[in-house]
């Protein structure tokens, strides 16, 4: 499998990415200009965090109109998986890729610190190999991170097990104090309705290495390879 | 012909602002009080050209859908103004 990593002006999770993918998981990988249209051959592509385009307008918008999202597009209406992490998951809202939008914090902080996560489904190429008991630590670094939906989205990304992780507490329980940024239900992350679409505010990238003491993200790439080898 | 489109923003009745909750904290503080609600949202002035007013009218309707403001959480309001 070749991964693409999309760059933008104002990306600043590339490089973390880009090292994961290709140290760590030992894949083929590459970076994508934003001006460009031409994906390289790549079958996943990852949409990184930071702060396309100074988050202008609302954080995501602009992005969304940049060349290769026209390329991005049709990958992912094809069936090709992509991945939006933070930013990139506002990115893949706002491109219409994944339902509902990301607002600002309702406590009105940016917030970066440890979070929880309890995977819903592992019905998913990115979360097949996580342990849906488990509470997994992983790092939030964001301002408009507050997941929307119409309660008739709200329903169908129910209904259709869309939904891939909620915000709980360390052990595992899903409630409103363990709800860093306000989203609906808790949501931290959705596929869409295909489930070749993956989107979450949280940032498995920088919990994947052992020098940074912790590694519970790096299961969710070793989700996304595992079924490759297997 | 020059047109200004003046485009007002505004986060959708039902969703929580927090910009418009700590303006309303800040506000209090300078002693004003008894002010029930703000929100706050984005004033766009565009400068545009196009053959007719309905031309106009058409290219703002579709930057305000499509990218200036987002459905699921915004609504928009305009006004059209001859450029004289």
């Amino acid at each position: 499998m070749k991964f693409g990593v999309i760059v933008f002006p104002g990306s600043n999770c590339d490089d973390d990415m880009v090292y994961v993918l290709g140290k760590l998981m030992q894949q083929d990988v590459v970076k994508l200009w934003h001006k460009d249209h031409d994906l390289q051959g790549c079958d996943f592509l990852v949409v990184p965090g930071g702060f396309a385009y100074g988050d202008y307008l609302r954080a995501g918008a602009i992005a969304r109109f940049s060349p290769i999202m026209e390329s991005v597009i049709a990958h992912a209406q094809n069936g090709g998986n992509v991945m939006g992490i933070c930013n990139g998951f506002q990115i893949l809202t706002e491109a219409g890729l994944l339902p509902g939008a990301l607002l600002q914090n309702n406590n009105q902080k940016y917030v970066c610190k440890n979070i929880y996560l309890k995977p819903q489904t592992t019905d998913t190429l990115f979360t097949r190999q996580l342990n849906a008991e488990q509470a997994y630590k992983i790092p939030i670094a964001h301002g408009e991170g507050r997941y929307h939906a119409s309660p008739e989205i709200l329903k169908q990304l129910n209904d259709n097990n869309q939904v891939l992780f909620r915000y709980c507490d360390q052990d595992g329980n899903i409630n409103e104090t363990a709800n860093p940024n306000g989203s609906l239900e808790n949501i931290a992350g959705i596929s869409n309705e295909g489930r070749n679409v993956f989107g979450m505010m949280p940032h498995p990238e920088r919990a994947s290495d052992n020098l940074l003491g912790n590694t519970d993200g790096r299961k969710f790439f070793e989700s996304v390879i595992g079924q490759v080898l297997v | 012909m020059k047109f200004q489109a003046e485009i007002d923003i505004m986060p959708r009745a039902e969703i929580l602002d927090p910009q418009g909750k700590a303006v309303k904290l800040g506000l209090g503080n300078l002693g004003i009080n008894n002010v029930n609600d703000i929100r706050v949202g984005k004033h766009i002035v565009m400068n545009l050209e196009a053959e007719n007013l309905e031309e106009a009218k058409q290219k703002t309707e579709t930057a305000c859908k499509k990218l200036l403001a987002n459905m699921i959480v915004e609504e928009y309001t305009y006004k059209i103004n001859l450029e004289i």
